[in-house]
Formats: C-alpha cells, sequence, structure tokens
C-alpha cells in the first residue's frame, strides 16, 4: 500500500509531487514538486496571488473546506501522502499546525487556549488537571510567555497584545507535538519588536519542528529561513538554501522579483 | 504684504462649496425626518390605545376571567392560552430551528441539495398566515387527528415561525468570525467539537434573541389559530395557571380582541382597547427583554 515510504522521503518533512490545484477552473498550482527538509525552516516567498498561502493551505488540507478546490498530485508528510484515503483529517491537523496571518486565539482564557488541543484529542476522562498545568507551563515556557502570563493565566487570550496572541497562537500548537508548523505571515500585523520576537521564537523551535512560511517580507525570508522557495503564477521558480537564492540566483525571474521590479 | 493677503482668504468657502454643504443638509434633513416620522405612528397607536382602554385596565382586568358575554370581568382566559401557545410553539420551533440553522451554516457545502433546503426556507417565511393557517387545518387537525386543540395551533405557530428562527439563528452563527473556526480546525477539531467549544457560546445571545423576537410573531397572530385550536369563550378559573390540556381549544388575546371588538354587541368600548393594551404589552414586554438579554450578553464577550 505505502509504495511512497521509502528512506528518501522520510528524510523530508514535506514532500510535494506534481501538485495542482484548481479554485473552479482557475488554476491555482501549477505541477509544483518540492521537498522540504526536516528541522528547518523554509520560507515561500513570491508576489501575491503566486499560490504560495494555497501551497501552504495544502499541507494540512484546510483547504478543501471549500467544495470548488480541486486537487492532484501528492503531498507526502513524513512519508505519508497526506492525500491517501485512510488519511484522517483530525490527525493530519493534529501533526501540521497552522499559525495565521492575524493573531487568532480563541475568545477563552489564556490556560484554556493551550490545552484547547490536548482537549480535543483527548478522551474527557484521560485528562488530569496536573498534566494539563504542566503542559500549559511547559508550552509557555517553549514560547516564551510563561513568565509574563504565569499569574494571567484565566485572563482572556484575545485581551493580550497582539506579539502574545501571535505567540500565544504557537504554544497552542506544541501541546500536541506537531511535526510540522505551519506560518502563514504571521508578523504581517505585528511591529517590529513583535517581528523580532516571533523570529527568534521561529529560531528556537527549529530542528525540534519543521517550519514553513509564507512571507511577503524579503528580508524576513533572507533573515529567518534556511532554504528559500520562490513561486510565481502558481509554479516554483526556484528552491534553493536562502543565502544562495537571494545573493546568486539561478533564474531570472527570482532575480527581479528579489530585486524589487515587480511584487 | 501681499503674500499676507492671498494667505488670509485661503481656507474660505467657494460658493461650490457652499452648494455642497447645502445639499448636505438637505440630504441630512430629509433622512432625519424620516427617521423620526417612524417614531410618531408607534406613540400614537400606544398613547390612543392607552387613552382609550383607561376605564378598563386594573389587575383585575389581566387576572379575572370574561363574564356575561365578554361584557364584564376581564382576560385571563386568552392571556393564559396566548402564554400556551407561544410556549409550545416555540419549545417546538426553538430546537428544529436551532439545529437545522447549524447544519445549513456549519456544515452543508455548496451544492444543489442544500441550495433546494435554503430556498425552502426562504420561500416557507413568505407563505402568507391564513395559508399557514390552511395548511394547520389539514395537517394537523385533520390528517394528524390532532383535533381543533392548543396542540394543533401551536405546531402551526411552529411551522411559521420556523423559517424566521432559521434565519436569524444563521446569522448569529456566521457573525462569529471565520477565523475562531480555523483555529479550531488546525487543531484538528472536528465541526462538532468546534460549535460546542467556539461557536455556540458566541452566538448564544443572537440566537436567543432571534428565538425570543419570535413570541412577538407568535402571540400577534390570529389566522392560524382561529383555524386550529382558538375558540371565542372557554370557561376557566380565575387566576389558573393550568386551565388548557394540550388537546382543549383555548382562547388567546389576539383572538379575543377579534371577538370583543367585532362579535360582542353593547360591550365597553374601551374593553377592547383594554385587550389590544395586553397584548401590544405582553409583546413589548418580551421584545425588550430580548434587547437587554442581547445587551448584557454583548458586554460580557470581547474579541
Amino acid at each position: 500500500m505505502d509504495t511512497n515510504v521509502t528512506t528518501d522521503s522520510l528524510e523530508y518533512g514535506v514532500l510535494t509531487k506534481d501538485l495542482n490545484l484548481w479554485y473552479g477552473k482557475f488554476q491555482a498550482l501549477k505541477s509544483v514538486s518540492m521537498s522540504v527538509k526536516k528541522g528547518q525552516i523554509t520560507s515561500l516567498i513570491g508576489p501575491s496571488g503566486c499560490g504560495k498561502t494555497t501551497l501552504l493551505r495544502c499541507f494540512n488540507r484546510i483547504n478543501e473546506r471549500f467544495s470548488y478546490v480541486r486537487t492532484a498530485g501528492e503531498i507526502v508528510i513524513l512519508g505519508k501522502n497526506i492525500y491517501d484515503s485512510d488519511v484522517s483529517l483530525i490527525e493530519l491537523r493534529k501533526n501540521v499546525g497552522m499559525v495565521f496571518q492575524r493573531p487568532n486565539p480563541l475568545p477563552i482564557s489564556v490556560y484554556e487556549n493551550v490545552v484547547f488541543g490536548l482537549k480535543v484529542h483527548t478522551p474527557r476522562k484521560q485528562l488530569k488537571k496536573s498534566v494539563l498545568d504542566e503542559t500549559v507551563e511547559k508550552s509557555l515556557n517553549e514560547v516564551g510567555l510563561w513568565d509574563d502570563l504565569k499569574d494571567r493565566l484565566k485572563t482572556k487570550a484575545t485581551s493580550l497584545q497582539l506579539e502574545q496572541q501571535q505567540k500565544l497562537c504557537i504554544a497552542r500548537l506544541l501541546p500536541l507535538k506537531p511535526d510540522i508548523i505551519l506560518m502563514d505571515e504571521p508578523c504581517s500585523a505585528l511591529d517590529v519588536e513583535g517581528t523580532h520576537a516571533i523570529e527568534e521564537l521561529m529560531f528556537t523551535l527549529r530542528n525540534k519542528y519543521t517550519i514553513i512560511i509564507v512571507t511577503h517580507n524579503m528580508s524576513q525570508a533572507r533573515r529567518a529561513s534556511d532554504e528559500c522557495v520562490f513561486m510565481l503564477l502558481g509554479e516554483l521558480i526556484e528552491h534553493s538554501r536562502t543565502e544562495e537564492l537571494f545573493i546568486n540566483p539561478k533564474n531570472p525571474k527570482t532575480a527581479e522579483y528579489i530585486e524589487g521590479r515587480y511584487g | 504684504m501681499e503674500q499676507m493677503q492671498t494667505a488670509v482668504t485661503r481656507f474660505t468657502k467657494t460658493p461650490f462649496v457652499k452648494k455642497k454643504e447645502f445639499n448636505q443638509q438637505v440630504a441630512r434633513w430629509s433622512f432625519f425626518t424620516m427617521a423620526i416620522l417612524m417614531i410618531i405612528p408607534l406613540m400614537a397607536i400606544i398613547g390612543y390605545l392607552v387613552y382609550h382602554a383607561a376605564p378598563s385596565l386594573n389587575l383585575d382586568f389581566l387576572l379575572d376571567v370574561p363574564k356575561r358575554g365578554m361584557r364584564e370581568g376581564g382576560i385571563w382566559s386568552a392571556l393564559i392560552g396566548t402564554i400556551y401557545l407561544v410556549f409550545i410553539s416555540l419549545a417546538v420551533a426553538a430546537p428544529i430551528g436551532i439545529l437545522a440553522a447549524i447544519y445549513l451554516n456549519e456544515y452543508a457545502k455548496d451544492n444543489w441539495f442544500n441550495r433546494i433546503i435554503n430556498l425552502a426556507v426562504i420561500n416557507l417565511a413568505g407563505v402568507p398566515s391564513i395559508v399557514h393557517a390552511l395548511f394547520g387545518l389539514g395537517a394537523f387537525v385533520y390528517a394528524a387527528q390532532l383535533g381543533y386543540s392548543v396542540l394543533s395551533a401551536s405546531l402551526t405557530l411552529a411551522i411559521m415561525t420556523l423559517p424566521v428562527i432559521i434565519a436569524s439563528t444563521r446569522e448569529a452563527l456566521s457573525s462569529v468570525p471565520v477565523s475562531f473556526r480555523e483555529a479550531c480546525w488546525n487543531v484538528g477539531a472536528t465541526r462538532w467539537q468546534t460549535i460546542r467549544a467556539v461557536v455556540l457560546p458566541n452566538s448564544i445571545s443572537g440566537i436567543l434573541t432571534g428565538v425570543i423576537l419570535q413570541v412577538s410573531r407568535a402571540a400577534g397572530e390570529t389566522a392560524p389559530i382561529m383555524f386550529t385550536g382558538a375558540v371565542f369563550y372557554k370557561a376557566v378559573k380565575r387566576g389558573d395557571f393550568f386551565p388548557y390540556e394540550l388537546t382543549d381549544q383555548c382562547m388567546a388575546l389576539s383572538m379575543h380582541l377579534y371577538t370583543v371588538t367585532t362579535q360582542v354587541p353593547n360591550i365597553k368600548e374601551s374593553v377592547s382597547y383594554a385587550t389590544a393594551v395586553v397584548l401590544l404589552g405582553v409583546v413589548l414586554l418580551v421584545n425588550a427583554s430580548a434587547i437587554s438579554l442581547r445587551v448584557w450578553m454583548r458586554n460580557r464577550k470581547k474579541w
């Protein structure tokens, strides 16, 4: 059955093979094949409408709630094609978490936000207060919020500062022990310091998690990613080490984009 | 010096600006007048009714049952009948409507089947109440053999209020930001877990308000209950809270108003006005409580 499982594919966090996606009649992704290395930060860049967010949203199949979306091709995550019929979206999304452009903590307390994922995936009888408490402390520590928020765990998450909200949204994913974290322009609602803080956080999370980030901000891609993928009009134009893509782009279209000739 | 001159005349009104400002004032005051006009009929209705009802309005009128062919006594039997009809009809319509709305808003994909359901809901809302009445008569009184009864009348009212409850519930549900749902789905929550944890807690005030506002409609309708279970007169004890069985016929305020106004000769004029005031009072009271519930719950939630 799992013909895709090879040692080769296991060394990548995400592999796409000939991935096509249509919104109704409009083809948003054209034969995208790429491989994302485990434990690294890979950034997707390109002008608006190039399909980078669409591609990102394929990785946990959140695109599919619209009935007019059609996909063809394969996405292999940790050796498993996520379009196989035996894949449970619930289990997939538990493993592939997403952080959004605008921080979207749930309108409940900080504490409840962090344990939300656990509560969703654990039968109620197996939930122990001590485990939950521990999880909250550990996750908030991991994103550097514990010291700020340990006395305010009961406050509503939506009343925090935006930067804290975004960190909380990342912390919310961690109790589920995801393998891959997708970030859709996670800093675009934040100021310079907030952006810096989130980037720092990404560095601390690297290695443990495979991070794929969509960004409009080229200097962010340059600062904060190991590998960089340039997309244009639904096609993957270039994928290489970040420093190489920016210093020595192979494709003239990439060169034009990073020089700011269009965007 | 000349420079100073031009500087002084800067930013003053040109004829064109004056013309624009005039137009703006005309627009503003015409809209304002129309808005004010809205209040006048309401005030006129309430004032007129209360003025004419005054001789009959007292606590006894509320609690006593009609006597001497409606000419004396009060309207307790009609008031309690209306309360029965409203409660039972909403007890039926609210769960069905809310659950259906949740399906349509949270689960249904945009395909032909669900478009048909939507179309049905919209059209059901447009059916005239007299047609509902006839349907209720055929379906509940005869076909289902419930007879002329509180139950038949309530079910007819329920069918009538259902589409509006569905519409208002859907509106309340869709006012919950999609980003909350996405947040849930992206940690692998099922639709139901999402609905229970996030969607319902944040839309319940809107849903309840929508349901409560239907009280006024159910209380005011005459035709549907007239065909299916409301009667001119039914003997009831004064102040009795449980005078009707589900299979009994009952009195109702809207029906009673029709009766005392058109069917009873030599009745004091103030009786029918007082009945109208009670009906209006019940409706306004319920609506006011719906609005305060909404305000109260909205102040509690923040995002």
